[in-house]
């Protein structure tokens, strides 16, 4: 943050008011603190003090094998487990140079998706909770819960679930699991008019939403943003289609983008989202092919040495594991790319010149999670 | 007898009616806030898909007690570096201010809770915004930031909106010719209508101004838990911050009362000078036998033998109610009805108020500050201006020059909405040159508390 004598100056020529949001702060999603500058009620800077939920995730990886790694990554973002999981395993299995079986990636595409809409609905249940909307919060809880019912059948976890394998699954799917999910998506389609109804025309939302945390593409790529953030600013850069993995070729799907790059076509690109992992998901549950769900991995995995970057659209944006291998069991150096973390440097940017108000906003449209960021 | 006990006799002759409402505004009324947040709770778990409390009784129905006595018994806490007698003085301020506000408030012809004042009105808005004090105060001892943001955005807010809920009061004060609370409601009886029917948009402004005037959402700013954590309140802890809350719901109720007084006929019923309606003074009885008959019903489901208990009592309580309520109906006892039915029908409207309160704030987001001040200072204001000139003009028109009460009224309404309109056509073009946010190159010179 520049400090220079100019940007002291306030409007009634008091001293700048720096207040402290967070740690303990209802809206800041965790542990984030942030630390404010004010003058009046507008934000002159901000500076984002990060780190209370450090749990040293990647220093842990190398102390363990590789495949007892794997349940530590949903720790991550927890409120998107499965995709953090889904990140780790292919990772490791492009280290190892197998593939798993079609089966194996199908399921795994229906429960990323899945884990992709539970993961937009904690979004916009909170982001609409911290503008002021009560109501959106408990049914998009509603929803999520059918989600999380779904893959507590599948593997008995409903948060971390550590639903994947290295080299495919270990469960096979249980007997109603394409009828739940069918059902799910059937019915989400009127749930999420419910939200459109709610929220997307009210003029008090437009009002908070429009024109709040303006990122140009520009801007988005320079600070390496990634993933609705990035698309919301009319960047078509999913990775799904870009460098498509698990089983998203197959798969007929929009990306959706924003214009103006505020608040407001964040939320759209979002909600659009979420309508199209519905769409996926009914794609992929009608013929999931059968076969074998795990592939030819051994008990103990030594991968031979050598180093491996590989990346995914998790929910929050591109999430990217970077392994080295040295030969052993254990890998040597695990470095993890959050979207989380990278989405929040664009805070400053976007909070400036708008009101202590607008700042919980734009923290909700960044759609954190601490654990991520911290790790 | 020692002179000075004298005295005392004396004036406890001349004011006891006084001074018991006194007693029992003070022992009802937190009783009354604590089932409203209750409603609250229900009114809100119904709409968000869950249950609500459900632990403390049956149905919940013991959680304000409950939660009035954890208030009592926590700790209190002053923060080291807040002025200790004003961080006293300021929940204080703030409850009795709504308490004593609602002292002017005339609940049946013949139900008054003091005196009626011959300015009753005034008398009610003036004391009920005595409360702002309470939130100043107590958001400058706290000595924290959040207090006083909340503290200052709570005086501009209300500054503002008081102004635009004056002028809509006004309105309504023009069409009955008088402050007293009790001859305001006489006066739409007279006429057979309800005021707010003579003045909507003045009703409408009011509505949305005083939802502001109590701190509630969409206007909830000063409190606004995910910006400002409590806002004022943030430093406050067990029985000072239950005084707060307290006065806040009677605030609720005051302007409810004020609302209903005005514009919605008071202790009226519906159609009260319409003979072939006489069958709607069967409806306070039944409705209350109503929901006597369905705490019965639902007394067989109790899982516990204590709720099933306490079920059959609330329903003996609503029979008994019922019984009173259907007295007056009974030729002797009608000497009654005023009071009785005038009651329920005073406490149904103030009721569905309330409920159209906690409707929005279940419903609608938080507006932003600057948005909040736009909306009262270049809409709402303005509108309530025309308005009363409106219907000052009708008024003339009526009285001068002989037309029609409706047609004078029908056409200076439609000139009040042709203002808004033009109101609401500026503003858009305004918001649509000037981006609400600056940019962070240039500093605004606009300032969000001026006003």
């Amino acid at each position: 943050m520049q400090d220079d004598a100019a940007q002291n100056q306030t409007l009634l020529g008091a001293d700048e008011l720096v207040l402290n949001m967070g740690p303990q702060h209802p809206s800041t999603h965790g542990v984030l603190r942030v630390k404010l500058k004010l003058d009046g009620e507008r934000v002159r800077g901000t500076e984002c003090v990060i780190g209370y939920l450090h749990r040293g995730v990647e220093k842990i990886a190398e102390n363990r094998t590789y495949q007892q790694f794997a349940p530590y990554v949903d720790r991550m973002d927890y409120v998107a487990a499965v995709s953090n999981g889904l990140g780790y395993c292919e990772a490791v299995e492009k280290l190892l140079n197998v593939e798993a079986p079609p089966r194996a990636k199908v399921i795994r595409t229906i429960m990323t998706e899945l884990q992709r809409i539970a993961s937009h609905l904690i979004w916009l249940g909170t982001h609409a909770l911290d503008i002021g909307a009560l109501t959106p919060l408990f049914y998009c809880l509603r929803e999520r819960e059918e989600i999380l019912k779904i893959f507590e059948k599948y593997c008995g976890a409903r948060l971390t679930t550590h639903a994947f394998r290295i080299g495919g699954l270990q469960y096979e799917t249980y007997d109603s699991f394409e009828k739940d999910v069918e059902r799910f998506c059937k019915d989400f389609e009127r749930r999420i008019q419910e939200y459109v109804d709610l929220l997307t025309g009210n003029s008090i939302w437009i009002g908070r939403t429009r024109n709040v945390g303006v990122l140009s593409a520009e801007d988005c790529i320079a600070l390496g943003a990634s993933g609705p953030v990035l698309r919301a600013s009319g960047v078509k850069w999913d990775l799904r289609k870009a460098q498509p993995y698990a089983a998203y070729e197959q798969y007929k799907f929009e990306i959706p983008v924003g214009t103006n790059g505020d608040t407001y076509d964040r939320y759209m690109v979002r909600m659009e989202e979420m309508r199209q992992s519905r769409l996926i998901c009914l794609q992929a549950i009608g013929n999931i092919p059968a076969g074998p769900i795990m592939g030819k991995v051994g008990k103990v995995l030594k991968p031979p040495a050598g180093e491996i970057y590989h990346s995914i659209e998790a929910p929050k944006g591109i999430l990217g594991y970077y392994i080295v291998s040295d030969g052993t069991s254990q890998p040597y150096r695990v470095r993890i790319r959050p979207p989380s973390f990278i989405n929040l440097q664009a805070l400053d940017k976007m909070a400036r010149g708008h009101l202590v108000a607008d700042v919980v906003a734009i923290i909700g449209t960044l759609d954190i999670v601490l654990g991520e960021v911290d790790r | 007898m020692h002179p000075n006990l004298q005295a005392l006799l004396v004036f406890v002759q001349n004011w006891w009616v006084e001074l018991v409402s006194g007693v029992v505004i003070v022992a009802v009324v937190p009783l009354i806030t604590g089932y409203l947040v209750l409603m609250e709770r229900k009114l809100m778990a119904d709409m968000q898909a869950r249950l609500g409390p459900m632990r403390v009784g049956p149905h919940g129905l013991l959680q304000p007690i409950a939660d009035a006595v954890k208030l009592l018994i926590k700790e209190d806490i002053i923060p080291d570096n807040a002025d200790r007698f004003v961080f006293w003085l300021a929940p204080v301020v703030s409850m009795t201010a709504a308490l004593t506000a609602m002292g002017a408030i005339a609940f049946g012809p013949s139900f008054l809770v003091a005196r009626d004042i011959n300015v009753g009105l005034l008398f009610v808005i003036g004391v009920s915004s005595l409360g702002l004090f309470g939130i100043v105060l107590g958001g400058w001892a706290s000595n924290s930031h959040y207090s006083i943001m909340g503290a200052l955005r709570s005086t501009a807010q209300l500054v503002s909106y008081e102004t635009a809920a004056g002028l809509a009061l006004v309105s309504g004060l023009l069409l009955a010719g008088t402050l007293k609370i009790r001859a305001i409601v006489q006066m739409q009886e007279s006429l057979g209508v309800w005021f707010v029917f003579l003045a909507p948009v003045a009703f409408f402004i009011y509505v949305v101004a005083s939802i502001a005037e109590t701190n509630r959402a969409p206007f909830d700013l000063p409190e606004a838990e995910s910006e400002l954590v409590a806002g004022y309140m943030t430093e406050y802890s067990g029985f000072r911050w239950a005084c707060y809350f307290l006065g806040e719901y009677a605030n609720m109720i005051v302007v409810g009362a004020v609302a209903t007084t005005l514009f919605l006929g008071g202790w009226l019923r519906p159609f009260p000078n319409v003979h072939w309606m006489n069958w709607l003074d069967v409806l306070p009885a039944l409705s209350i036998a109503a929901v006597g008959a369905y705490c019965v019903y639902r007394a067989g489901k109790q899982p516990a033998r204590v709720q099933v208990w306490f079920m059959w009592g609330v329903a003996l309580a609503c029979l008994a109610t019922a019984l009173i309520l259907a007295a007056p109906l009974y030729g002797p006892l009608s000497f009654l009805q005023p009071g009785l039915h005038g009651a329920f029908w005073f406490l149904l409207k103030i009721s569905a108020y309330i409920y159209l309160f906690m409707w929005l704030r279940f419903t609608l987001p938080r507006y932003r500050f600057d948005q909040l001040m736009h909306l009262g200072w270049y809409i709402l204001i303005p509108l309530a201006i025309v308005n009363v000139l409106a219907v000052g003009v009708a008024m003339i028109l009526e009285t001068e020059y002989g037309w029609n009460r409706w047609l004078a009224l029908v056409v200076t309404t439609a000139f009040t909405l042709a203002a808004a309109l033009f109101l609401l056509r500026l503003n858009d073009k305004r918001s649509a040159t000037a981006s609400s946010a600056a940019p962070p190159e240039e500093p605004t010179t606009e300032d969000s508390y001026a006003g």
